[in-house]
């Protein structure tokens, strides 16, 4: 299965890893979006690790929204490891709504000042 | 331990948006406890500040730093070799740091971080709630070790009023009536005839009506 | 028994009359004739008229004015305080007001909760509780003294009384608070309005197993329904107020326009029945904002006219 080749894939053993200051960091040096995918809700192989993924996305989301840039480059989805087509529908999903904002704006600001 | 919450972004960029060298400074106790003011929150709100001031045009300098306390001298002074290097500081301490910090680093701008709120109790994560109001004259010996002052809406020292409905407090359901929690208390210590009692009146000058308070002890000074 | 103010209810109740007291709630503004209108109202009817303070804690004219203009058209004062608004000076300061336009009767209150007012955001006091307020108008009156220990010059004269709810939660201790107060040196007491007579009476009857009944004396509260919808928010909406189903039902039963009258009914009908039960040395009659019911009432009931007393 395709999906988009612009997509980088940081693999974690449980979307539980994931920070608040990871999804924050990654958009301050410039990436345009940040999706954490993890199992379904109820399937996590630690119990709780995707529901605490979920809250610090949402977290995020008000953060980004807070200061100026679009709190929806943030997302969280939920799928189970067989499913592979999914992954790719994510993908494609993930890129249309990023493609719509246009990039990230500290990109831009980041560009200037340099 | 003393409970504090996040300012709102906006309202510390509202403090620091004429500053270019800001130091985003955190402390390891009590509100990394309430995580209001910890190095994890330190990372957050100096992420967010970084790109709202890029978002701007504007450059500014947005360090991190934690210190273990900041009501104590040995640890503020581990931050004075840097301190020139900033035009303002952010301190995520509860309120005792932010003024321990302005006091120590008199010339620079010294901004709150967090909105300290009162002496509180970790009843689940997330959940912080009140119980003491550091009246400075102890009265839980009578009380089965519940609070009127911190957790009566009222302060009635010998309660409960008459808005006391279904073991709640007449002013918010979710809040319980004190003076329910210290009669069911009296009830399972069978001391339920202290009730009846007359608690005096209060003495209040330990309190904050009595002006800014201190402790000393002689034995431990040099 | 002997009196120990020249307080006219003190004088009605030592007696042995049954007492009929009301109340007024002074005006969101300065108009003193708000007050002289409800006054003139129910002058003949009732032997004490209660001012209200800061009731819900929604800012008016205070108490102690209002009480005033009472004493000075001839009538009998009760001078509500509640503990929220002032500290131990100024609670003490307006006894001493009082005391000196010859008010002899005052009711020691916490009051409600600043939230449920005009002013939300404002600070409370509670420097002293009721219990302590109690103590305080005792001290003043039988030492002489200040809480501070000087001497007063011209104690006041104060006929204490305190508010008891029977009907709030615990049950258990409403008894014991009852003999709290008494202890604290409280002499009358004017309950929270009575639906519920069963659970009203048991309450008497602990408190007489314990001799407290003699000891104070207790005014039953009563209050009677405008309309249906009156019945059922005091049911539903009032914390500290019981209103038995067949109550409501008796008002909703009722056809609109007839629903004041029944609502009158009832409360005779209750009066009538208390009148009856030993403990009971009066009422009060809490008819706010429908003052103009209380003559008849105190009529029905018959318990007009008021006697006359030295």
């Amino acid at each position: 299965m395709q999906y988009p080749p612009d997509i980088k894939i940081i693999l974690v053993p449980c979307t539980g890893k994931v920070d608040v200051l990871h999804i924050l960091h990654a958009f301050e040096k410039g990436a345009d979006g940040v999706y954490a995918v993890g199992c379904m809700e109820g399937d996590c192989h630690y119990n709780s690790g995707n529901l605490r993924a979920r809250k610090r996305v949402e977290q995020a989301q008000k953060i980004l929204d807070t200061i100026g840039i679009e709190g929806e480059r943030a997302q969280m989805y939920n799928l189970s490891s067989s499913e592979g087509p999914r992954f790719a529908q994510f993908a494609v999903e993930m890129e249309e709504r990023i493609r719509k904002l246009g990039p990230n704006p500290i990109k831009l600001a980041k560009k200037k000042a340099a | 331990m003393i409970v504090a919450d996040r300012k709102p972004i906006e309202e510390i960029i509202e403090e620091v948006k004429n500053h270019e060298k800001i130091l985003i400074l955190g402390c390891n106790e009590c509100v990394t406890v309430c995580e209001a003011g910890g190095k994890k929150e330190v990372g957050v709100l100096a992420s967010a500040l970084r790109m709202y001031f890029l978002n701007q045009g504007q450059e500014v300098k947005v360090d991190e730093k934690t210190l273990e306390r900041q009501c104590d001298h040995e640890y503020l002074e581990e931050i004075r070799d840097v301190m020139d290097q900033y035009d303002a500081v952010v301190s995520l301490a509860c309120g005792v740091g932010v003024q321990f910090m302005a006091e120590k680093y008199h010339d620079c701008p010294i901004y709150p971080g967090v909105d300290t709120c009162f002496l509180g109790a970790t009843e689940k994560r997330g959940l912080w709630t009140e119980r003491c109001q550091a009246c400075g004259k102890c009265i839980l010996a009578r009380t089965g070790g519940i609070c009127p002052v911190s957790r009566c809406a009222k302060r009635v020292l010998n309660g409960p009023c008459g808005g006391s409905a279904k073991g709640k407090c007449e002013i918010n359901k979710e809040i319980d009536c004190a003076w329910e929690l210290i009669i069911n208390r009296l009830k399972a210590l069978d001391k339920l005839d202290d009730y009846e009692k007359i608690d005096p009146i209060k003495d209040w000058s330990t309190d904050r009506a009595g002006g800014p308070r201190k402790v000393v002890r002689e034995d431990l000074q040099e | 028994m002997k009196t120990k103010t020249p307080s006219k209810l003190e004088k009605i109740l030592a007696a042995g009359h049954l007492a009929v007291t009301s109340e007024c709630g002074p005006p969101r503004g300065s108009d003193m004739e708000v007050i002289t209108e409800k006054a003139n109202l129910i002058k003949d009817y009732v032997d004490a008229i209660n001012i209200t303070d800061n009731q819900t804690s929604v800012t008016r004219m205070s108490s102690l004015a209002a009480c005033i203009q009472l004493k000075l058209m001839g009538l009998e004062p009760v001078l509500q305080m509640v503990t929220r608004d002032r500290n131990r000076i100024a609670l003490q300061s307006d006894i001493l007001g009082a005391a000196s336009f010859d008010i002899h009767n005052v009711l020691c209150l916490s009051g409600d909760h600043q939230s449920f007012g005009d002013c939300p955001t404002g600070q409370n006091v509670h420097d002293i509780d009721s219990m302590q307020l109690i103590q305080t108008v005792r001290l003043m009156r039988d030492e002489g003294k200040f809480l501070g220990g000087d001497d007063i010059k011209r104690p006041p004269k104060m006929f204490v009384g305190a508010a008891a709810n029977p009907f709030a939660d615990p049950f258990e201790i409403r008894v014991p608070r009852l003999a709290k107060k008494i202890a604290a040196g409280v002499e009358f007491i004017q309950t929270q309005c009575i639906y519920n007579m069963e659970k009203f009476e048991l309450w008497l009857k602990m408190a007489g197993d314990r001799g407290l009944l003699e000891k104070v004396y207790i005014l039953a509260g009563v209050t009677p329904f405008k309309s249906a919808g009156m019945a059922k928010y005091m049911k539903n909406r009032v914390p500290g107020i019981e209103v038995p189903d067949e109550l409501v039902k008796r008002m909703a039963d009722t056809p609109k326009e007839k629903q004041p009258e029944e609502g009158v009914k009832i409360c005779i009908e209750q009066i009538q029945h208390l009148k009856e039960v030993e403990g009971v040395h009066g009422f009060h009659v809490m008819a706010i904002e429908w003052e103009e019911m209380v003559p008849e009432i105190v009529e029905k009931s018959g318990l007009y006219p008021r006697p006359s007393v030295e």
